[in-house]
């Protein structure tokens, strides 16, 4: 297939928001030129917020307390379940509170350069002046961040960086600071300014006159399909990492709300730019559900390494120091154990395919606390990650204070997601993105304790202060549900529903995402060729076609239908692995968590093409069965150079 | 292994639930239990039988969205959620009892799905620090001794998934109170609304429907995060306080 037939070129794209300037004033000017909307007006003005994570919650709750009328929906049965609750690691902030040479400008150069030279300089510096702001908010609510004997927070150092500029909160500090923005959220619906909505699921988007004005949404209980309407959407929805079916993702997490909204016109920025996180459990059988992650914290103290020998199948205990192959240490000396987590993958995958991977199928490296519980002792080896090995073993069955931990790399975040600018306004005016759910940050690899970051930077400082330049319009026109685009929307919604309900095919739905995830994880996973995403390409149409003919959903619309609310999923994750595979196949050049194999340095390092692709791409949904319209941002570094990283 | 499940199916909130039968084969002792339920959904849905409702998300653990009682226990036979209890605490041969929370404060919506929505009106009655963004002084302006910052972790780290409430035979949702109670009673920060806050929520619970406290411990017993139980001891000591100033 050539590009041609994959894709149509069309105008490049540009974000218009961002001042000029130096960069540390940027945000200032944004504030300051940003319209502001007086106290009283807010009141007349109305925001939908899909999703409770951290990028949803905090935004629901800080826009509550401006005094706008906030309608928050969640498809969980609770806010407070969301999956930024599962971040283990923690969140960093430019503090310096070590006193280790940590800045502002060292949090943007690392986020920078971490994200292989793919993310915009101006909202990454921002995300570094803000970090500063949200561990006060945090502490103000209440979170119970680690502390020291002297009562002050405790840090650590994560992936990719040579400073301690992580807070966390044990082995949990995702679920703490989810706990704490919901908390937030949950005092603005008792004020009334904030109407909860669980157990909901978007569906739809309502675009009346080129402007997002509400939402389609199904009550997950009785089937219901209803229409909301407001003067603008935030779609803080989290990531689509399911497309690979397995993934450190919950069970529910789905892609389907940005999906549609790019559907109706929004564009989808980088699908392909996957992280796949090193440290996980490996896959046991074939009923595997989800995997889980290991905190990349671990590898502060853990030492990763397979046997020297292919094919050697001893207990490790019995394998001696000088026939293990610490390979992280051996190639990365600088950085040792700590490289960023899309080279700690790739490495473990390469010892892997040289057949010195161990556990069933040799698919796992070994994590050792051998050495940090002789240093440290184990009562402090317990202490600080306790409830990570109790995990672990649960999950396992051996103990890994004694046997060392095996891990394998598994999907984990996707940092592509919907275009939006530097107000995280989308292509569609009135509907913003907020989180992982956007594209803006992290370029082609996130950086461990950064997604806690910007999911809170996004909801709780940059959409209040950016959202207010579009509202200052509004309120806009009063529609009602006789509002012919809000009829077709419910009708596509009602439509497609009736459709999965009545295929009454032969295959369940969970056979459709497993398929799709082996292709997904053969073809567009940790390496990437021409030969495999062209292959991949094909076999996702043939599958989706398939679905659409096959798929077996039980029941009715009119109940709690688990089933349905599946397979509506899965018919947009069909759609969606096809666009991943068509922008990994465009982009032929290696950067991040995108390798391409036949970009690479003579050591087997990612090989970026500045020359070529040093741009955002931002894909517009061609209709059905068409091919997308690529649109490119241009990226320009002006305060880090580019060049090829290096952790050695 | 081979496995009889015995599950509580529902079709409705109005619906008269009963128990069903399943017979379940070639079953994985490394399968975690809600895998086990998967694979017993995907052969009803081959055999054109419905599939069996349960809330689950995170499945690590974490979110709190699972949880069914188990031969008599919340969670099981082991201290954890539901999808961290795995196939091999059973036997080959085993018949496994499956049956949603019960409480009034929880009706059933499904087959094993309850309505936890009164856990969140308690947390909406007082469960949070009035702190609006934007407001909050340095993170290191007020010092919190260890002490207090890890005991009010230990009660923070509630996922609010109901198990007290399943395993109380009053059905109280005092531990779930009082864990938070206890969270921002124990920092600094959450001192101003202290004596206000656990009377609002100690009568939320109660309008809730759950029941009163008797302290027997079956709570904490099966918490799968091991708040302990002194934090009813804590809540307690507080609202005693309150109501002895006058607050509420």
């Amino acid at each position: 297939m050539s590009d041609n037939d994959l894709y149509i070129e069309g105008a490049p794209i540009r974000d218009e928001k961002a001042p000029e300037g130096p960069i540390n004033e940027r945000w200032d000017k944004r504030r300051f030129s940003a319209k502001l909307v007086n106290p009283a007006n807010r009141r007349k003005l109305s925001v939908i917020v899909v999703g409770t994570g951290l990028a949803g919650a905090s935004a629901a709750a800080t826009l509550g307390e401006a005094g706008y009328n906030v309608t928050s929906f969640c498809y969980q049965d609770s806010p407070r379940r969301a999956h930024s609750i599962a971040a283990q690691g923690g969140i960093n902030a430019a503090k310096n509170y070590r006193n280790d040479g940590d800045s502002i400008h060292r949090l943007f150069y690392d986020t920078v350069k971490g994200g292989d030279f793919r993310s915009r300089e101006s909202n990454v510096y921002r995300l570094a002046q803000t970090s500063v702001e949200i561990i006060d908010q945090c502490v103000a609510q209440g979170v119970p961040f680690a502390r020291e004997y002297g009562g002050l927070l405790d840090n650590r150092s994560f992936g990719g960086v040579q400073v301690s500029r992580t807070f966390y909160a044990r082995g949990q500090t995702g679920q703490q600071l989810l706990i704490g923005a919901y908390q937030a959220l949950e005092r603005q619906v008792a004020a009334g300014s904030v109407t909860m909505n669980t157990r909901h699921e978007m569906l739809e988007v309502i675009v009346v006159d080129g402007k997002a004005r509400g939402i389609i949404a199904r009550d997950m209980v009785t089937g219901e399909i209803e229409t909301h309407f407001a003067d603008a959407v935030v779609l803080a929805t989290g990531g689509y990492g399911n497309v690979f079916f397995l993934s450190t993702n919950a069970m529910g997490c789905n892609v389907t709300a940005a999906w549609r909204a790019h559907r109706k016109g929004a564009l989808f920025a980088n699908p392909c730019y996957t992280q796949i996180h090193p440290t996980c459990i490996p896959v046991s059988g074939e009923y595997q559900s989800k995997l889980t992650l290991m905190s990349e914290s671990l590898r502060n103290d853990g030492r990763i390494w397979v046997p020297k020998k292919t094919g050697d199948d001893r207990d490790p205990r019995q394998i001696p120091e000088e026939e293990r192959d610490y390979y992280l240490e051996r190639i990365y000396p600088s950085f040792g154990n700590l490289v960023p987590r899309d080279i700690a993958s790739r490495a473990a995958k390469n010892v892997c395919d040289e057949g010195r991977g161990v556990g069933p199928g040799g698919l796992g490296v070994y994590l050792d606390f051998a050495d940090a519980i002789t240093r440290m002792g184990r009562a402090a080896v317990e202490a600080k990650y306790g409830n990570l090995f109790d995990m672990y073993q649960r999950i396992t069955g051996e103990n890994p204070y004694e046997v060392p931990m095996r891990i394998y790399p598994a999907v984990h975040y996707t940092m592509g997601g919907l275009w939006v600018d530097y107000d995280l306004q989308s292509t569609i005016p009135g509907l913003f993105v907020t989180g992982e759910a956007n594209f803006s940050d992290h370029g082609a690899n996130r950086l461990g304790a950064s997604a806690l970051m910007q999911g809170l930077a996004d909801g709780y400082f940059v959409l209040p202060n950016t959202i207010n330049d579009y509202l200052a319009a509004g309120p806009f026109e009063s529609i009602d549900e006789s509002h012919p685009d809000a009829v077709a929307a419910k009708e596509q919604v009602t439509s497609r529903i009736e459709k999965l309900l009545s295929v009454n095919g032969s295959r369940t739905v969970d056979s459709f995402h497993k398929e799709l995830g082996h292709i997904m994880w053969d073809y567009c996973g940790m390496e990437r060729n021409e030969e495999g995403l062209t292959k991949a390409i094909e076999r996702i149409r043939e599958l989706r076609a398939e679905f659409w003919r096959d798929v077996k959903v039980l029941g009715t619309n009119d109940e709690l239908n688990q089933a349905l609310e599946k397979a509506g999923r899965v018919a947009d994750f069909l759609e969606l692995g096809e666009l991943m595979c068509v922008d990994a196949l465009h982009r032929r050049e290696s950067c991040g968590g995108h390798f391409r194999s036949e970009s690479q340095t003579e050591d087997g390092e990612a090989l970026r093409h500045d020359d070529e692709f040093a741009y955002v791409a931002a894909w517009e949904f061609g209709g059905e069965n068409e091919k997308p319209v690529l649109h490119k941002e241009a990226l320009e570094y002006e305060y880090v150079e580019m060049k090829q990283r290096s952790y050695k | 292994m081979n496995i009889t499940l015995r599950v509580w199916r529902q079709k409705g909130p109005g619906d008269e639930g009963r128990m069903v039968n399943y017979e379940l084969s070639d079953v994985s002792p490394d399968m975690s239990f809600l895998e086990m339920l998967d694979v017993l959904n995907e052969k009803l849905t081959l055999q054109d039988e419905d599939p069996i409702a349960f809330d689950h998300d995170c499945r690590e653990g974490i979110c709190g969205a699972c949880g069914v009682v188990i031969d008599g226990e919340a969670h099981g036979p082991e201290v954890t959620t539901t999808c961290q209890l795995h196939m091999r605490s059973f036997e080959d041969g085993d018949t496994i009892t499956v049956e949603p929370w019960r409480a009034k404060a929880f009706p059933v919506v499904k087959d094993l799905v309850v309505d936890r929505g009164a856990f969140d009106r308690i947390i909406q009655a007082g469960g949070y620090i009035s702190a609006p963004t934007g407001t909050a002084p340095d993170a290191h302006a007020t010092p919190v001794p260890k002490a207090d910052a890890d005991r009010a972790f230990d009660a923070a780290t509630c996922i609010g998934c109901g198990a007290c409430v399943a395993a109380c035979p009053n059905a109280s949702g005092m531990l779930f109170t009082a864990a938070k109670v206890t969270h921002l009673g124990m920092l600094p920060q959450g001192q101003p609304e202290r004596a206000t806050r656990v009377v609002k929520m100690v009568n939320q619970h109660d309008e809730e429907d759950f029941g009163g406290c008797t302290n027997i411990g079956e709570c904490a017993a099966v918490c799968p995060k091991g708040i302990p139980l002194d934090t009813i001891s804590q809540l307690n000591r507080d609202l005693l306080g309150s109501l002895s100033k006058g607050v509420g």
